[in-house]
C-alpha cells in the first residue's frame, strides 16, 4: 500500500472518530443529527477510499448505502420527524459534558489497548481503524445513556453502526459487508418508524425517554 | 426440494400471505396450517439426506433438535393464539387491521429464527437474529398502552446495542479465522470454521468470544443485560411471551454455544466456562431473589425465564458430557414448560380481566381445568418431580457438585430461593377464595385452547419419568459436540 493511500485512509479513519466526540457535547437535536450525517458522509468517502485502493468494487455499494441513506435519507427524515413532533431544540445531558467526554477519551484508551495488541500480525492500517472503529461502536452507547432522548437514541446506534461499517471496510475481504450495512439500514428504519408509529410526543408530550419511565410507578411491579 | 427449504420457505411465504389477509378468524387458521406445515417438514428433517454443508444452511445433531422443538413451540402456540385473539377482539383490546400485522409478524419472526438456528454462516445468522428482534419489537408494542410502548423501546435499545456488539464480535471472529482459511466465506462459515478452530489465532479468538457473549447473551436475557426481558414479556400479547421465553432465549443460547464449540477445539484459546458460569450464576441469583418482588402474573414468569437461562448458561459453562446434556434438557424442558405456563396465565389473565396476582386468587375453584393446568405447570418450573425440569436440574447440581462442590451451593440456594416464591405465588393464584371474573368472556376457556397446555406438559411429565434411549443417546452426542 502506498503512503499516499495509508494516510487518506488514515486520516478519513480518525475524522469519523473525531466526529464521534463531536456528537458527545451537542445538546440541539437539529445539530446532533447533522454531525451524524457528517459522520456518514466520511464514512463513505472512507469505504470509497478502500473500494478504490484495494479494488474491491463491492466497497462501493456500501459507501452508496452511507452517503444515501444514512448521510442523507435518514437525516432528512429526522428533521423531518422533529418538525412533525414539534419536539423543542435542546436535551439536558443525564450527566456533565466534561465527564462525558472524559469517559469518551476513555473509551477510545481502552479500545487501542485491546485492538493493538491482538492484531498484531495485521497490517498497520487495518489495526489503526479496528481502534478507531472499536472506540466509535463503544462510543454510540454512551451518547444513548448520557442523553435520554428517543431521538438521540437513535442518532448513537446511527453512530454505532458508523463504527462497525468502518471495521468492515478496513478487514481485507470481510464477506457480507454490504449485507451487513443494509440490515443495519432496515434497522433505523424500523427504530424512526417506531419513534413515529408509537406517537411517543402525543402521548408523553415528549421524547424524553425518563419521562417513559415514569410509567413504571402505575405499573404491577 | 429438501425438507429445509420448506422449513424456512412455508414461514416466509405464509408470513406474506397473511399480511394480505384482512378477516382475522381465517389469518388464525392459515397461522395454525402454516405453522403444522412447517412443523411436517421439521419432523422430515430427521430421516431426509442433510444438506451438503458449505451452502448457506447446514443440519447437524445440534441444530436439528432446535429446529424441530422450535417448530413445535411455534405450532401449539398458534393454536393458543387463535382462540387467544378472538378473546381480545371480543374485548376490544384488538383490531382487525392490528391483527393482519400481528399474524404476518408471527410467521416471519418464526421463519427468522429457524434461519438463524439452520444458518451456516455467522452472517446469515446474525441477519436473522436481527430479523427475529425487529419482528418480535413490533409486537411486543401491539397493544400501543404507554407501557407496551417503553417495553418495545427498551427491546429495540437494549438488543439493537447487543446485535451490534455480536457484530463487532463476528468480525473478529473472521479476523482470527482469516489466515487459516483464506479470505471470503470459507472463514465465516460454521462447518469450515469447526474443521480448522485449532489453527485460529487464540487471542483474537478470546477478543470475539467476548464481545458475541455480551452481543447474543443480551438476547438471551443473561444478567446484568436482561432489563429488556421482563418488561417486553409483560406487556406485549401473551402468545408471543410464549415464545420468547420458550423459543427466542433457546436461538440466542445457540449462537453463543456455537461459538463456544469454537473456542472449545482450540487449545490455546480461554476456557469460555468461567465467564458463562459467571453469568449464569449472576441470572439464577438475580432472579430468583426478584421473583419475591413481582406483583404482576406475567412479569413474574419473565423473571423465571431469565432464572432458568441462568442454569442453563451455568450448565454449558461447567461443560463436560454431563453438565452439556443437562444444559441440552433444560433448554428443551423450559421451552415446554414455560410455554405451557404462558398459554395459561394468557388465560388467566383473560377470565380475570387482570394481570395483577394481588386480584386473582381461587382459581382451581372458579376454573378447575385452568386452575390446575396452572398447579402442574408451576410445580414442573419450580423443579418438583415428576417433571423433566428436575431431570435436568438435578443432573446440573449433581454433576457440579462432584467437579466443584463450592459452586453447586449457590446454585442449590437459587434454585431454593426460586422454588420458594414461585409456590408462595401459586398458593395465593390458585387456592383460597376466588376473586371476581372479567365481564366480557369471564367464564369458560375452550377446551380446544386448554389442548396446546396438557400436551407441553405430558411431554415434560413423560421425559421427567423416562426419557427414550435413542433421544438419550443423542443429547449425548451433542453433548460431547459441545465441549
Amino acid at each position: 500500500m502506498t503512503d499516499l493511500a495509508f494516510d487518506v485512509a488514515h486520516l478519513l479513519g480518525a475524522l469519523v472518530l473525531t466526529l464521534s466526540f463531536a456528537l458527545l457535547y451537542q445538546r440541539r437535536l437539529t445539530t446532533a443529527i447533522n454531525v451524524v450525517a457528517m459522520q456518514a458522509a466520511t464514512l463513505a468517502a472512507a469505504a470509497a477510499w478502500q473500494a478504490v485502493t484495494r479494488d474491491s468494487p463491492h466497497l462501493f455499494a456500501t459507501a452508496a448505502i452511507a452517503l444515501i441513506f444514512k448521510a442523507a435519507a435518514v437525516p432528512l427524515l429526522l428533521h423531518w420527524l422533529i418538525r412533525r413532533l414539534n419536539i423543542s431544540g435542546t436535551v439536558e445531558p443525564v450527566f456533565g459534558v466534561t465527564l462525558t467526554m472524559g469517559l469518551g477519551v476513555g473509551i477510545t484508551g481502552l479500545a487501542i489497548l485491546l485492538v493493538l495488541p491482538i492484531t498484531a500480525g495485521e497490517t498497520l492500517l487495518l489495526r489503526e481503524d479496528l481502534a478507531f472503529a472499536l472506540a466509535v461502536t463503544l462510543i454510540g452507547p454512551l451518547l444513548m445513556i448520557a442523553r435520554r432522548n428517543a431521538v438521540i437514541q437513535v442518532v448513537g446506534f446511527m453512530s454505532m453502526e458508523n463504527g462497525l461499517i468502518l471495521a468492515a471496510v478496513g478487514v481485507k475481504g470481510m464477506p457480507l459487508v454490504v449485507e451487513a450495512s443494509v440490515a443495519f439500514s432496515v434497522m433505523i428504519a424500523t427504530f424512526i418508524f417506531g419513534v413515529f408509529f408509537f406517537h411517543i410526543r402525543e402521548r408523553f408530550d415528549s421524547l424524553d425517554v425518563s419521562r417513559l419511565e415514569e410509567m413504571q410507578g402505575e405499573r404491577h411491579g | 426440494m429438501t425438507p429445509l427449504l420448506v422449513v424456512l420457505g412455508v414461514p416466509a411465504g405464509a408470513a406474506i400471505v397473511l399480511a394480505f389477509i384482512s378477516q382475522w378468524r381465517l389469518a388464525a387458521w392459515l397461522n395454525v396450517a402454516a405453522s403444522a406445515a412447517t412443523f411436517a417438514a421439521a419432523a422430515t428433517l430427521f430421516v431426509a439426506e442433510r444438506p451438503e454443508p458449505g451452502h448457506l444452511l447446514l443440519v447437524d445433531d445440534f441444530n436439528i433438535y432446535l429446529i424441530a422443538l422450535t417448530a413445535f413451540v411455534a405450532l401449539t402456540t398458534a393454536v393458543f393464539s387463535a382462540s387467544y385473539i378472538a378473546h381480545e377482539v371480543r374485548r376490544r383490546r384488538l383490531t382487525p387491521r392490528l391483527l393482519r400485522f400481528y399474524h404476518a409478524m408471527y410467521q416471519a419472526f418464526i421463519g427468522s429464527m429457524l434461519m438463524a438456528l439452520s444458518a451456516d454462516n455467522l452472517g446469515l445468522m446474525w441477519v436473522a437474529v436481527e430479523g427475529a428482534t425487529l419482528s418480535t419489537a413490533l409486537m411486543v408494542s401491539l397493544y400501543r398502552t404507554p407501557a407496551a410502548i417503553e417495553a418495545a423501546w427498551k427491546y429495540f435499545i437494549l438488543c439493537g446495542v447487543g446485535i451490534a456488539l455480536a457484530l463487532f464480535g463476528t468480525m473478529l471472529m473472521y479476523l482470527a479465522a482469516q489466515p487459516a482459511l483464506g479470505e471470503g466465506m470459507a472463514a465465516v462459515t460454521w462447518s469450515t470454521l469447526m474443521a480448522h478452530a485449532a489453527d485460529f489465532d487464540p487471542a483474537l479468538l478470546n477478543v470475539a468470544f467476548v464481545f458475541l457473549l455480551v452481543g447474543y447473551g443480551t438476547k438471551v436475557g443473561l444478567a446484568p443485560f436482561h432489563a429488556w426481558l421482563p418488561d417486553a414479556h409483560a406487556e406485549g400479547p401473551t402468545p408471543i411471551s410464549a415464545v420468547l421465553s420458550g423459543l427466542l432465549l433457546n436461538v440466542a443460547l445457540y449462537a453463543v454455544l456455537r461459538f463456544k464449540m469454537l473456542l472449545a477445539a482450540n487449545p490455546q484459546a480461554l476456557a469460555p466456562g468461567p465467564l458463562m458460569i459467571g453469568m449464569g450464576l449472576l441470572s439464577l441469583s438475580l432472579a430468583a431473589l426478584m421473583l419475591y418482588r413481582r406483583r404482576d402474573i406475567k412479569r413474574l414468569f419473565a423473571y423465571s425465564s431469565i432464572e432458568h437461562m441462568g442454569i442453563a448458561a451455568f450448565a454449558f459453562g461447567m461443560g463436560g458430557p454431563l453438565a452439556n446434556f443437562a444444559g441440552l434438557l433444560h433448554m428443551t424442558m423450559h421451552s415446554l414448560v414455560k410455554a405451557a405456563i404462558f398459554f395459561t396465565v394468557g388465560h388467566v389473565s383473560q377470565v380475570k380481566g387482570t394481570q395483577r396476582i394481588a386480584d386473582i386468587s381461587g382459581l382451581t375453584t372458579s376454573h378447575p381445568a385452568l386452575g390446575w393446568s396452572l398447579v402442574a405447570g408451576v410445580v414442573a418450573i419450580a423443579g418438583l418431580p415428576p417433571f423433566g425440569v428436575f431431570t435436568s436440574e438435578f443432573l446440573v447440581v449433581s454433576s457440579t457438585f462432584a467437579r466443584q462442590p463450592l459452586l453447586a451451593l449457590p446454585v442449590a440456594v437459587g434454585l431454593l430461593v426460586g422454588f420458594g416464591a414461585l409456590l408462595l405465588r401459586l398458593h395465593q393464584l390458585a387456592f383460597g377464595p376466588p376473586s371476581p371474573n372479567a365481564r366480557v368472556g369471564g367464564r369458560t376457556v375452550p377446551t380446544l385452547s386448554l389442548l396446546p397446555i396438557w400436551l407441553h406438559l405430558a411431554l415434560a411429565l413423560v421425559a421427567g419419568i423416562y426419557l427414550p434411549a435413542p433421544l438419550v443417546a443423542w443429547f449425548q452426542s451433542v453433548a460431547r459436540l459441545l465441549g
